[in-house]
């Protein structure tokens, strides 16, 4: 009875969305405050409807109600209850609702939130969310319904796939669609804003914290999959340039642009037709995520024909969004008339030329991405499009950005001063040279290129860091007086400071690991030992257990170094019964920044097994980075200017009809 | 979610708990080793969803394994063992796609994109700053601004 309910509050829902898609617009039209008011109301009903049948479908997995079909195949009546609740979306139908359910979620934060916004916008804005709502509950309901149910119902369950298994399950999907669906925000506000014909810098305002918000979420939400990968699926590696990390990657890829350009747009006004279009694109490209992931294309253009519904379906609300979006913006855009001028040399040309190296970064992806489907749809060949493809264009475009992200804070707006720039970032390159020499010299040697990539990543840091002592005049007035302005900077500059800081920390990681990691593949009998990153690690031996729902066969392991034992780490090999699958639970030990990773192989001869061991040098940076990314998008977010609710009166008048002179 | 499709289709290839390169294919030479690695990174795996021969542990991948170190092993460079792999499994083999007519837009788009993007920018300001020059005052604009100016 209760899975009906659910069932049923997803059917309201999706009604209570096609009003909320239809009327309120109208009332935009007519001027009529009633029916634009509606939009709120019926955006925190929608979200409340979808809540409680991704409540009840929950309910369903916790009580291992096997007579509901989706439960059935993914859940387990022995699997731990963290891993019960986390199944809701370890698979196609739950992920799809928990896609609504926060879509869903963005509007009722624009509705309770967005108090300050002129009616007319907020109207339009919940009408955008709400076809998007209506699109994704048509599709749930129509191919993809969760609360199917199973006659007679079976006694147990065919168990979530093992690998998903995982505490980065249960936080790495929510993570990633509060993220991905965030953007949506951004795409109603340019479209209701295309619709009504206006845009200025008050448009920048609203929609920043939504993109900062989005974009804090996304970065958490790739680097936690990112890290559940290394640890999960056993060889170490911890970015694969695999499709569906592409379509995580590339929202996040533009909705960076964007992040800076509505800056742009903010402050000066300019850029406008530029942002707009990429807050369709970032979220276009969020759908097409959705649907490269979902049907099945991936695999093989031929798995798309053989169960072309969903496929089909998602392909639809991927035509009709990114190609109204688009055409819409054609209609408009003459109206839409450039703002402030600024020279090439200035903080919106830096951040133009970020805007210009990002979006190339993300076509490069993309066509990567999609090049291979197209190329065999079209001509029958088929190639791949791997790694080192990615890394090497994806690496090349990325090495003038980064060089050039310190003299974005820098430059003045306007018109700069490159040259009085670059010498106050003299000392930054030098300390990063100085660094990078440094490790090299510590690591013994190694490319040369790494010298220069750790120098990279040191000179970020500096940079930002200086960014914040020229602001707050250290050095040139007396120390109270600097830290009292240092404290009195915009929460947004330390935003900024924050997640360039996190980049480079990141590129570190990356470089270090890249270039210094090493690999040990031997097998191994109970007291043989081995050498990794100045490390011995002994063998001691196997042993068997067993957990609630699998068997495992555990290798132990001491670790000493200078012959003082230091720690020790189990390595297993997991059996999970019902679906007979294996997994590696790697071991893994952290020294400092650094990781020692054990992962066990075949059992080749008697009491002997095949062990790799990495030494994975400065590794935990790569995330330690994103941390500080999140970091400083959270701080941001609580910039005055920008927090939400804070009082707009002001901003109103800024507000500018169309066509009027500029 | 993205990363659940990712493992799922990883699954689907006969994966075991073992991964890539075993003790026994490790060639005894170290500099043919490490050049075995770096062209098995650039290999991919046929019947595994994007994973490179050296990170599968698939049957075939192992054979590929094998087969590069034994061109290797014969005194074969790396364009020719590459050659040999493609010539017995086709370019799909490639995960670093060779530049030629089908790969154009492919190997062309960053370049591309970057020059007009580029081209673009330097075309619109300077439009934009012939614009912002605007038209002088008129006359009487000019009287007003003297008006304003000397009360």
């Amino acid at each position: 009875m209760i899975i009906e309910l659910g069932h049923y509050a997803l059917v309201l829902a999706l009604a209570t969305a096609v009003i909320q898609a239809a009327l309120p617009i109208l009332g935009a039209r007519l001027n009529d405050r009633g029916l634009m008011e509606l939009a709120s109301s019926a955006a925190v009903a929608c979200f409340l409807l979808v809540a409680f049948a991704f409540a009840v479908l929950t309910f369903a997995y916790v009580t291992s109600d096997f007579s509901v079909r989706n439960v059935w195949e993914n859940s387990h009546s022995l699997k731990p209850m963290i891993y019960k609740i986390s199944g809701v979306w370890g698979n196609h139908e739950g992920s799809m609702l928990l896609w609504l359910l926060i879509l869903t979620f963005f509007s009722a934060l624009v509705a309770s939130f967005g108090r300050n916004l002129p009616e007319t916008l907020k109207a339009n804005v919940l009408a955008v969310q709400a076809w998007i709502a209506v699109a994704f509950a048509l599709f749930i309901l129509l191919t993809s319904n969760p609360f199917a149910r199973l006659v007679p119902a079976p006694g147990e369950g065919k168990d979530l796939n093992p690998i998903l298994q995982d505490v980065g399950l249960a936080i790495h999907p929510p993570l990633l669609y509060l993220g991905y669906v965030g953007f949506s925000v951004c795409f109603s506000f340019a479209i209701a804003s295309l619709i009504e014909g206006r845009i200025d810098a008050a448009w920048a305002r609203w929609v920043r914290p939504w993109t900062l918000a989005a974009w804090t979420f996304l970065t958490a939400g790739i680097s936690m999959g990112s890290y559940w990968a290394y640890y999960e699926l056993g060889w170490g590696g911890w970015w694969f340039w695999d499709p569906v990390e592409n379509a995580s990657f590339m929202p996040w890829l533009a909705g960076t642009a964007l992040l800076h350009s509505a800056l742009v747009m903010e402050k000066r006004e300019a850029l406008k037709i530029w942002t707009v279009l990429l807050a369709i694109m970032t979220f276009s490209l969020s759908l097409l995520g959705t649907f490269l992931v979902r049907s099945g294309v991936l695999t093989s253009v031929h798995a798309f024909a053989t169960d072309p519904t969903r496929g089909i379906f998602i392909l639809a609300i991927l035509v009709f969004f990114i190609g109204g979006a688009f055409t819409l913006f054609a209609l408009r855009v003459s109206y839409l008339k450039a703002g402030g001028i600024f020279a090439p040399i200035s903080r919106e040309g830096a951040l133009v030329f970020n805007n210009l190296i990002l979006t190339t970064a993300t076509a490069t992806v993309l066509t990567g991405t999609l090049y291979p489907l197209v190329l065999e749809a079209l001509t029958g060949d088929k190639i791949s499009v791997g790694p080192p493809f990615f890394n090497m264009t994806f690496g090349l475009l990325m090495l003038p950005l980064l060089f050039a992200v310190p003299f974005g804070p820098l430059l003045a707006w306007k018109r700069g001063d490159l040259a009085g720039v670059s010498q106050r970032l003299f000392a930054s390159v030098a300390i990063g040279l100085v660094f990078g020499v440094a490790y090299y010299y510590f690591m013994n040697g190694g490319p040369v290129l790494a010298l220069f990539g750790i120098a990279l990543g040191v000179y970020l840091i500096a940079g930002s860091l200086t960014d914040l002592a020229l602001r707050s005049g250290l050095g040139k007035v007396a120390g109270n007086v600097a830290w009292r302005r240092f404290s009195g900077l915009p929460r947004s500059a330390f935003g900024t400071a924050l997640a360039h800081i996190g980049l480079g920390i990141t590129l570190i990681g990356i470089v270090a690991v890249t270039a210094f990691e090493t690999e040990t593949v031997v097998e191994m009998k109970p007291g043989m030992t081995v050498e990794a990153g100045g490390y011995t690690l002994r063998f001691d031996g196997m042993r068997n257990g067993s957990g609630p729902n699998y068997s495992e066969e555990s290798g132990h392991f001491t670790i000493s170094r200078g012959g003082v034992a230091l720690t020790e780490v189990w390595s297993s090999k997991r059996l999970y019964q019902a679906r007979r699958m294996p997994t590696t639970e790697a071991g893994i030990r952290t020294f400092g920044l650094s990781q020692l990773y054990v992962s066990l192989g075949d059992q080749i001869s008697e009491g002997g097994i095949v062990v790799r061991i990495w030494w994975k040098p400065m590794i935990l940076c790569i995330w330690g980075g994103t941390l500080f990314m999140m970091a400083g998008g959270f701080v941001s977010l609580s910039d005055r200017r920008l927090r939400v609710g804070a009082p707009a009166k002001a901003k109103r008048p800024k507000t500018v009809p169309v066509g009027a002179a500029e | 979610m993205n990363r659940l499709l990712l493992v799922l289709l990883l699954l689907l290839a006969p994966v075991g708990a073992a991964l890539a390169v075993n003790p026994d294919e490790v060639l005894s030479d170290p500099a043919l080793e490490a050049r075995a690695r770096a062209l098995s990174a650039e290999l991919r795996c046929m019947v595994c969803q994007n994973q490179s021969i050296d990170d599968s542990n698939a049957e075939l991948a192992k054979d590929l394994r094998v087969l590069v170190r034994e061109r290797l092993a014969n005194g074969d460079s790396d364009e020719a063992v590459i050659d040999y792999v493609v010539s017995r499994y086709g370019e799909f083999v490639l995960l670093k796609p060779r530049f030629e007519t089908k790969t154009l837009i492919l190997w062309g788009m960053p370049a591309t994109l970057l020059l007009v993007g580029a081209i673009t920018l330097i075309v619109a300001s300077r439009r934009r700053a012939a614009q912002a020059k605007g038209t002088p005052l008129s006359e009487d604009e000019k009287e007003k601004l003297k008006k304003l100016l000397q009360p």
